[in-house]
């Protein structure tokens, strides 16, 4: 029961095989015997998740089930959920009980899915390891000595140790998309402005987007039914035709079901930068979608070298504008002891914000003052242009691009922890999707030394159910995305 | 291009973030070392580029002027650090 995913889950609760309170038992024991080894979850809350699970069964019961009734899901903490603690992983948010949800969660729950529980992160979102919780370092369940990449750390370790059959993500330089990668999950981050950002805890509000994490493209796919659609809420919500991204992946294709599918390879993917033995795995998958009846086609995205840069102009821009709320008047963490106003904020600030999380306010504080914005934002804008147009251009030639997701797999925790710029690197081949606000995803493509590597499928705009088909048809055919790290018992 | 300890100070006043004499020195080393890595985006000609802000480059969505939100005065301020007969309390600005 433990290693299905969500779709066979729905289809034993339809069957009645099990019950939502019966499931999500099962995953809370699981928490409790892994997750002190893990520290994937910040919150586990029993009660309120098994009270969420009779719900459920009851709506089964009385015949209005969806396709979500009663899977219990793992929602990362920067997602608010009404009555439970929402942290963003940050001090700062430590005493924080939610008094509403996110669009996400009222989706979710109006579903009849089940809150299993809120998910570890890098503070705030800004980092690719996770180790900048203020509730302590996530693990990688393949190999507890490492990272589980970042920023959604948390919900990769659980759905990789099979705490939880699926979980929400937020991606806005890879944080979606890496984690995954170094866990060995299908994770999506899909095009701007297609999940609300309602109740979605701010960084970079022109990058931020949610998204799903689960076994499958199959299981992506159905969680973004319910994650994605129009909210007024959100001033970039996109209000477009509701879709069935699912709709694609039933049909027979035959043994050539991506004929005609033009893959473009960026020589930038390509290049130096990327472990050989990553690169390997990545040739190899190319190969079975040449097998698939794709046709691959060479492509160029120059600017994308710039997008680091890019990227770390405009996010902590943003950042430090969206986190000016933090101020300890109106919600959150105040220090026990100031002077006067100025001095509150001062300390407050100090005090509830981590290391990684300062340093990004104060880049973004001082590329927007007086003298440097026109040097700095306005350039970054600019090539956030020229990075945008390359994409354009490209997806003239093809149809999807086809890259590694992160150029090593997991690395060790407190390897790249003290030297930011190590860190920030290791996002180059994310970072230019989301200043496009293209859609993207990570699929398993393999293992190097018993770790798992990512597979990254970028699309056009929209084209969300396109990539879910041409991932699911990669994962007919393969099974790296069925394999489970030992040592968390999957005989239950 | 290189920070002065002094340009740190400023910028952690104007973001209201209080440091130490020791936190400064660290943070601008790391300072330093990021905007080395930003500084290549200065080589690029951007002449005739229109900025970017955002992915999709729409407009700003308007809605009617009505209300949307029900008063939950009480669930709000529950989670404030300190309030009063509905007020947020801070220290006294005003003598």
């Amino acid at each position: 029961m433990i290693t299905r995913g969500v779709s066979a889950l729905s289809q034993a609760l339809a069957a009645r095989e099990i019950s939502s309170v019966e499931l999500t038992q099962l995953y809370l024991d699981r928490i409790a015997r892994f997750n002190p080894t893990l520290n994937a979850y910040i919150t586990v809350d029993a009660e309120k998740s098994l009270a969420q699970a009779r719900a459920a069964d009851e709506l089964r019961a009385a015949g209005n089930a969806t396709r979500l009734t009663g899977i219990p899901l793992a929602q990362k903490d920067i997602f608010c959920a009404q009555g439970w603690l929402t942290t963003c992983g940050s001090k700062m948010l430590s005493n924080f009980v939610s008094p509403y949800d996110a669009t996400v969660i009222e989706h979710f729950n109006a579903a009849g899915a089940v809150i299993l529980g809120k998910t570890n992160m890098d503070e705030f979102a800004m980092g690719s390891s996770s180790e900048t919780s203020f509730y302590g370092v996530v693990k990688n369940p393949w190999d507890t000595a490492r990272v589980a990449g970042g920023s959604s750390g948390g919900s990769a370790a659980a759905v990789a140790a099979l705490l939880a059959p699926a979980a929400t993500g937020t991606d806005t330089g890879g944080s979606i998309r890496q984690p995954a990668a170094l866990c060995n999950l299908t994770g999506l981050k899909p095009t701007y402005g297609v999940v609300s950002r309602y109740g979605m805890i701010a960084y970079a509000s022109s990058l931020d987007q949610g998204g799903p994490m689960a076994r499958s493209a199959e299981d992506c796919a159905l969680l973004l039914n319910t994650m994605a659609g129009f909210d007024e809420r959100d001033s970039t919500s996109l209000d477009r035709v509701k879709e069935d991204y699912s709709r694609e992946l039933a049909a027979a294709k035959g043994d050539k079901p991506l004929a005609g599918l033009r893959i473009g390879l960026p020589r930038e993917f390509f290049g130096d930068g990327c472990a050989p033995e990553v690169m390997q795995l990545v040739e190899a998958a190319i190969g079975e979608y040449r097998k698939l009846g794709a046709e691959t086609v060479a492509v160029s995205l120059p600017n994308m070298k710039l997008s680091v840069a890019a990227y770390y102009v405009i996010a902590p821009a943003e950042a430090s504008s969206n986190l000016s709320r933090f101020d300890g008047v109106r919600y959150g963490y105040r220090a026990p002891e100031y002077d006067d106003l100025n001095d509150m904020y001062a300390r407050s600030r100090a005090q509830g914000f981590g290391e990684e999380v300062k340093r990004r306010i104060l880049i973004g504080t001082y590329v927007l003052s007086h003298g440097y914005y026109d040097a700095y934002y306005l350039q970054a804008q600019r090539i956030r242009r020229l990075i945008a147009n390359d994409f354009v251009e490209a997806f003239r030639q093809c149809d999807v691009i086809i890259g590694p997701t992160s150029p090593s797999t997991a690395f060790r925790l407190g390897e790249k922890a003290s030297d930011p710029v190590q860190m920030y690197l290791s996002d180059i081949y994310t970072l230019a999707v989301n200043l496009a606000g293209l859609p993207g995803m990570s699929i398993p493509c393999g293992f190097a030394d018993r770790l798992p590597a990512g597979l990254q499928l970028i699309g056009d705009y929209f084209s969300e159910t396109k990539l879910l088909d041409v991932a699911h048809r990669y994962q007919q055919v393969t099974d790296w995305h069925v394999q489970h790290p030992d040592g968390f018992d999957r005989a239950v | 291009m290189s920070l002065t300890l002094e340009q740190v100070r400023r910028v952690a006043h104007l973001a209201r973030i209080e440091v130490s004499d020791a936190e400064a020195q660290t943070t601008l080393g790391h300072l330093n070392g990021i905007f080395a890595l930003i500084e290549e985006m200065q080589a690029v000609d951007t002449n005739g580029v229109e900025p970017m802000a955002h992915a999709q480059d729409l407009a700003q969505r308007l809605r009617a002027d009505r209300v949307t939100e029900e008063n939950r005065r009480l669930a709000f301020q529950a989670v404030a650090p300190e309030t009063e007969a509905g007020l947020y309390l801070v220290p006294k600005v005003i003598e």
